[in-house]
């Protein structure tokens, strides 16, 4: 009986391996291996260290839930939040229909198409380090600045742009649509080559204006792409980091302090390893609950 | 664009005066702004990076009132060593995209084309993390990189910290099946019934098939790469390893102005001269990483 048993495990250990079993686990040892070095540990790691005093020097201890209230305490998260809140607000008013209009305008030039494809692309080529570094220059507050020189044509400003506690998050969103529009508009543009164009013959024939045909017959159209670039915005500018880290630092005065730049702060300034993960997990929290609810509201529309 | 045989606006439309006129206005008003925007601020860099510092300072509008200062491009080359800190950016941008490569390719072809009883799993445990935000591990991060766990070394200051984690990516891994999961099965089948083993079947028949979704997540992975700041930026602190992007800040500090926008001009320019050539295949890759996330 025991015999049988061992022979037959052994028999289905050979088949196993005859069946490429063995060569399916060498292929997939660099994915496993990779993410749990580099993701899945990570995410419980954090987990782990948001309940932890860590500061790479002594050794890491327990201490309950006092990173998050020390966190959540911090007299600089609320306006943190509220700038990153106030960012994500200007850069879907600012940087979500310009894309999304020059796509639907590019996609109706036929023979010139490519050359407004190319020009409004040219922004998002440029490295954004090197963007920041060559806008903080156009944002000089002085008279003989770049863009206070060209105002000054038309008898506006002098502006002190990034030292103005009022337009340095403008200005940081501005030059964010400026990188950002290019590529966004590529995506939009292949998406409606998908449209259906007979629809376009229906609705003229019903006495649909230019405007209601974009409004009723192109738009619905890439309703889907449309949903995900607005729910990836929103992702991506809760977590922005570079352009204020560069443009200002956080000022003037806080005006640009965001999430992300609380976190670096914390981890790599303070050297408080512990504070910084608790608000990466808050942070990483909000944008799931911010996914779930987007998803349930935009299925309705969806459906409808 | 497409070949299609109309657009929103029909002939009929056209004929209209008001509306012939009106959309050749828009068009050249469009024109103008696309133009500015994305031309303007590259010549006033072409400008500036030739110019003197004080004629940057004072006129930045002016076309060179103390004359060309040719010198500056050659100077920023040499002293600022825009070259050096332009090759890390492209030995960055390549390995990561070889370790990008290696690992969603092979991945995927276990989790479509040989689906092992515990493949269900690793999909599942993949895609989770599609849905967290990268902020929560960016901390837990960079201790893994400063001390691997089990191996106790440190990657810190080598490429490796920057080409293994970005090869943790659940997107591109999640792509490559799905486009795997297209390939007929017939032709995988007739591959075995030739005594094809695995590693045959992998690099004979599927990666051959797979050449576009290979070429779009390279792309993509070297954009990618070419764009991070924060990350290289914590993990070379060593400014001979470090990309251009984390060493055009800190180079800014201690550099004159006008050297400061000849470096910055050189960073600026490889990566136009590089778009412009490509720009076909380029768009065409960018666009269809669009239809990808729908």
């Amino acid at each position: 009986m025991f015999q049988q048993r061992t022979q037959k495990s052994g028999r289905s250990v050979i088949t196993w391996y005859r069946s490429g079993g063995l060569s399916a686990i060498l292929f997939a040892l660099p994915l496993v291996l990779i993410f749990l070095y580099f993701s899945w540990g990570p995410i419980i790691r954090g987990l782990v260290l948001s309940f932890q005093k860590n500061n790479l020097v002594t050794p890491a201890e327990w201490v309950g839930w006092s990173n998050f209230s020390y966190v959540l305490t911090d007299p600089q998260l609320p306006q943190a939040a509220l700038n990153t809140l106030y960012f994500a607000f200007l850069a879907l008013i600012f940087g979500f229909p310009v894309p999304l209009f020059l796509a639907v305008f590019i996609s109706e030039l036929r023979k010139t198409g490519w050359l407004y494809n190319v020009l409004s692309y040219l922004p998002a080529v440029v490295p954004p380090v090197a963007a920041i570094l060559l806008w903080t220059f156009f944002y000089d507050p002085s008279g003989s600045g770049v863009f206070n020189s060209i105002l000054g044509w038309f008898g506006i400003g002098p502006f002190a742009w990034l030292n103005s506690q009022t337009l340095a998050m403008p200005a940081i969103v501005l030059e964010a649509t400026w990188a950002g529009a290019g590529a966004t508009s590529i995506i939009y543009l292949a998406a409606l080559t998908g449209v259906r164009t007979e629809l376009y013959e229906a609705a003229e024939l019903d006495g649909a204006g230019i405007w209601s045909r974009v409004w009723h017959v192109t738009l619905p159209q890439i309703r889907g792409i449309i949903l995900i670039m607005m729910l990836l915005q929103l992702i991506g500018t809760f977590q922005v980091f570079t352009e204020p880290f560069l443009f200002t630092g956080g000022g003037p005065n806080n005006a640009t302090m965001t999430v992300l730049l609380l976190i670096y702060r914390y981890a790599f300034v303070n050297g408080d390893f512990g504070a910084a993960t608790a608000l990466s997990v808050l942070l990483a929290g909000v944008l799931c609950a911010l996914s779930v609810v987007y998803h349930f509201v935009t299925r309705r529309w969806s459906t409808t | 664009m497409s070949t299609s045989e109309r657009g929103i606006i029909s002939t009929a439309d056209r004929q209209r005066g008001v509306i012939r006129y009106g959309l050749a206005a828009i068009q050249v008003l469009i024109f103008i702004a696309v133009a500015i925007a994305g031309v303007g601020p590259l010549l006033w860099l072409l400008k500036s990076g030739v110019s003197t510092s004080q004629d940057i300072l004072s006129g930045p509008m002016q076309l060179w009132p103390s004359g060309i200062q040719l010198k500056n491009i050659p100077d920023a080359w040499n002293r600022v060593q825009i070259g050096a800190y332009l090759g890390n950016t492209a030995f960055i941008a390549i390995g990561s995209m070889i370790s990008t490569l290696f690992v969603c390719t092979t991945g995927a072809f276990v989790l479509s084309i040989l689906r092992p009883k515990w493949g269900p799993i690793v999909t599942g445990a993949v895609l989770a993390t599609l849905f967290l935000p990268g902020v929560i591990s960016l901390v837990p991060l960079y201790m893994t990189v400063l001390k691997m766990p089990l191996l106790g070394i440190s990657l810190q200051n080598t490429f490796w910290a920057v080409w293994l984690p970005s090869a943790a990516g659940a997107f591109n891994v999640l792509v490559m099946k799905r486009y795997f999961d297209s390939i007929p099965r017939e032709l995988i089948e007739a591959a075995r019934i030739d005594g094809a083993s695995n590693l045959r079947l992998f690099t004979a028949l599927i990666l051959p098939l797979s050449k576009p979704i290979v070429g779009v997540v390279a792309l993509l992975t070297v954009i990618g790469s070419w764009k991070d700041y924060l990350w290289p930026l914590l993990v070379l602190p060593d400014p001979t390893l470090q990309p251009i992007s984390v060493a055009l800040p800190r180079v800014q500090k201690t550099t004159e102005i006008s050297l400061q926008m000849s470096a910055l001009f050189l960073a600026v320019l490889i990566p136009v001269i590089l778009f412009l050539l490509f720009q076909k295949q380029f768009l065409r890759g960018v666009g269809m990483a669009g239809g990808i996330k729908e």
